[in-house]
């Protein structure tokens, strides 16, 4: 019982982390109809930021901070440089080139650092504290609900997410109604990056250590938990995530850590086979 | 029958390369062939049936260790490549069945997942699999006698699977089915109108590229003697796909390309840093990831300014030059 309390936690605090990734793939997919398959890398380049920033100043919480800051550069970086410019005839191309900065993202990583692992020391105390609730969980808890929260409110509350949600859904139409589009996408990518990496910073803590390749196992569970929740759906990827986490912590706790990474694939599998838009995406016709 | 005399043609070419060049060139050589059954594989799939397979890398990983099991079992080289095929065709069959039904992110999702977690899957049957430090296999001299090169013997056997692979590849894309692959690229309502089945069509599509992956993995565990799930990674997947890409999507000679820039790229960097006396640890570093930085920036740069690739740009210049 006390076991089965245990991995609950622990899938829950792991997935709150999915759940914030997934969002960012959202909030891509949403604005651009790109799956951003360099999120992952782009997250890990932001934590080898902090990693050299609290190197530098010997600080732990000037680093953690910097690597959100560095994800918004990032982001901005890699739409004004690279994704703006990505013909949109077959939507292949902006999956070819989110591998290639996947790969170049890793190599510049690999050359300025090295490809072993340094140590990646998590924020608070990762042991149970009370209730089988560790301060790490509770601050990844925290962290992501704040995220979440100001989203939600910056998406539902405010004019600029209101440009957001209309350039999303009809970018002809909001274009002659006077909305900067392009600049929107800009804004979707700036945010998702920053998202995606804070949730670098949470969850790599929690593994092996930082390597450039860090988050590449991550990204797919991220990527699961976006699919199961439906990749148009913002509320979808939370509680996604949030389930993938609970799914795997089981997986792994009840059946050996080994045969995680075949429930990965599985449960990706199932969820596309049988509900291709997601558990809570209302059914749709589709051509054919 | 033109097809039939090119390849006699090239394969006696190639032959008469054999004798000629050291035995490192001849390893290079039987590296890029290894290589090139595997980009023509995914050429067929990605380029002509428009299906993103980020999971090569994985299928010649099931080639690669089916050889290298077979090898240990019982050591025919023949039954052993063969065996590899087989049993990659029926994993290919399997994703191709999953992939007939996904289309564009979804798919490459899928096959990123297959790409990220397949090599864990050693570890899990490590008795089996070797875990981390893989497995090797004792590889048979070469039946000419003790003198005659060993690198030679693996170019033969790696040209003779990549002329092979090429060969039937470039048939069945000239043929009804490489018309129907890519009518189905193209248009998968229109395709439907002319009576194809769409997903026998890409199930197809995905066995026969499968199929070419896994002799090409199998035939780069012969190289190497041994197999590791090291050198599965999700990078090599992506380094398939970057090769097609800057060969020119869809194009087999486009294959030849990407699997001659998989080999020549990694070694030109290392010589390039070589020449520049730098402090160990940073050349050390710059061996292994500029390449990977390369290849990169590369596919960023092919897939917005040529999406034709490096074939494409060799054919204008053809164009211009006549």
């Amino acid at each position: 019982m006390e076991r089965l309390a245990f991995l609950t936690v622990d899938g829950l605090s792991r997935g709150a982390v999915y759940a914030a990734m997934a969002l960012a793939l959202v909030l891509i997919w949403r604005g651009a109809r790109i799956v951003n398959f360099a999120q992952g890398a782009m997250a890990v380049a932001a934590a080898y930021v902090a990693h050299s920033v609290t190197a530098a100043t010997g600080s732990f919480w000037l680093g953690f901070l910097a690597a959100p800051a560095a994800g918004l550069a990032l982001g901005w970086l890699v739409e004004r440089l690279v994704m703006r410019h990505v013909g949109h005839d077959r939507p292949l191309n902006a999956v070819i080139v989110a591998l290639g900065l996947v790969l170049l993202i890793t190599a510049v990583l690999g050359i300025v650092y090295g490809n072993e692992f340094r140590p990646a020391p998590p924020a608070f105390d990762r042991t149970a504290g009370f209730a089988l609730l560790s301060p790490y969980d509770i601050f990844v808890f925290g962290s992501v609900a704040a995220t979440v929260g100001a989203l939600a409110l910056l998406f539902t509350r405010s004019k600029a997410g209101l440009r957001l949600r209309a350039s999303a859904f009809a970018p002809e139409v909001s274009r002659l109604l006077g909305v900067n589009v392009g600049g929107m996408l800009l804004l979707g990518w700036v945010l998702a990056a920053g998202v995606g990496a804070l949730a670098g910073m949470l969850i790599i803590p929690t593994e092996f250590g930082l390597h450039p390749n860090a988050m590449d196992r991550s990204f797919v569970v991220a990527f699961t938990a976006a699919v199961v929740g439906g990749l148009d759906s913002p509320a979808g990827a939370v509680i996604g995530g949030l389930a993938v986490g609970l799914v795997l912590s089981f997986v792994g706790g009840y059946l050996g850590d080994q045969v995680t990474p075949l429930a990965i694939i599985v449960l990706l599998l199932a969820v596309l086979l049988i509900r291709p838009d997601g558990l809570f995406a209302k059914p749709a016709a589709r051509r054919i | 029958m033109k097809r039939y005399l090119w390849t006699l043609l090239g394969a006696a070419l190639l032959l008469a390369l054999t004798y000629v060049i050291p035995p490192f060139q001849n390893y290079q050589l039987a590296t890029v062939a290894a290589y090139l059954c595997a980009t023509a594989g995914l050429t067929v799939l990605t380029g002509q049936n428009g299906q993103l397979s980020l999971g090569h890398g994985a299928l010649m990983a099931t080639g690669a260790y089916t050889v290298a099991l077979m090898q240990n079992a019982i050591g025919n080289l023949p039954l052993s490549l063969l065996a590899g095929v087989v049993v990659t065709t029926a994993a290919g069959a399997v994703i191709g069945l999953a992939a007939a039904r996904l289309r564009g992110p979804y798919l490459a999702g899928v096959t990123l997942a297959v790409a990220v977690v397949v090599p864990g899957i050693t570890t899990m049957f490590d008795d089996v699999l070797g875990g981390d430090q893989g497995l090797t296999f004792y590889l048979a001299p070469p039946p000419f006698g003790y003198d005659f090169p060993f690198e030679r013997w693996q170019a033969w056997i790696a040209l003779a699977a990549a002329l092979l692979t090429v060969l039937l590849l470039g048939n069945l894309a000239a043929g009804r089915y490489g018309r129907e692959f890519r009518a189905v690229r193209d248009d998968e309502i229109a395709a439907r109108l002319c009576g194809i089945h769409l997903a026998r069509t890409q199930i197809l599509a995905f066995v026969v590229s499968a199929a070419a992956a896994g002799l090409g993995g199998g035939v780069l565990a012969v190289l190497a003697q041994s197999v590791s799930p090291g050198a599965f990674s999700l990078t090599l997947s992506l380094f398939l796909v970057m090769a097609i890409v800057v060969g020119g999507l869809g194009s087999l000679a486009g294959a030849v390309w990407g699997a001659i820039l998989l080999v020549a790229l990694p070694d030109l960097t290392t010589r390039v840093t070589e020449v520049f006396a730098l402090p160990t640890g940073l050349a050390q570093r710059l061996e292994g990831n500029l390449p990977l930085a390369i290849f990169g920036i590369t596919l960023i740069v092919v897939m917005i300014l040529a999406p034709g690739g490096l074939q494409g740009l060799f054919l204008r210049i053809v164009k211009r030059g006549r």
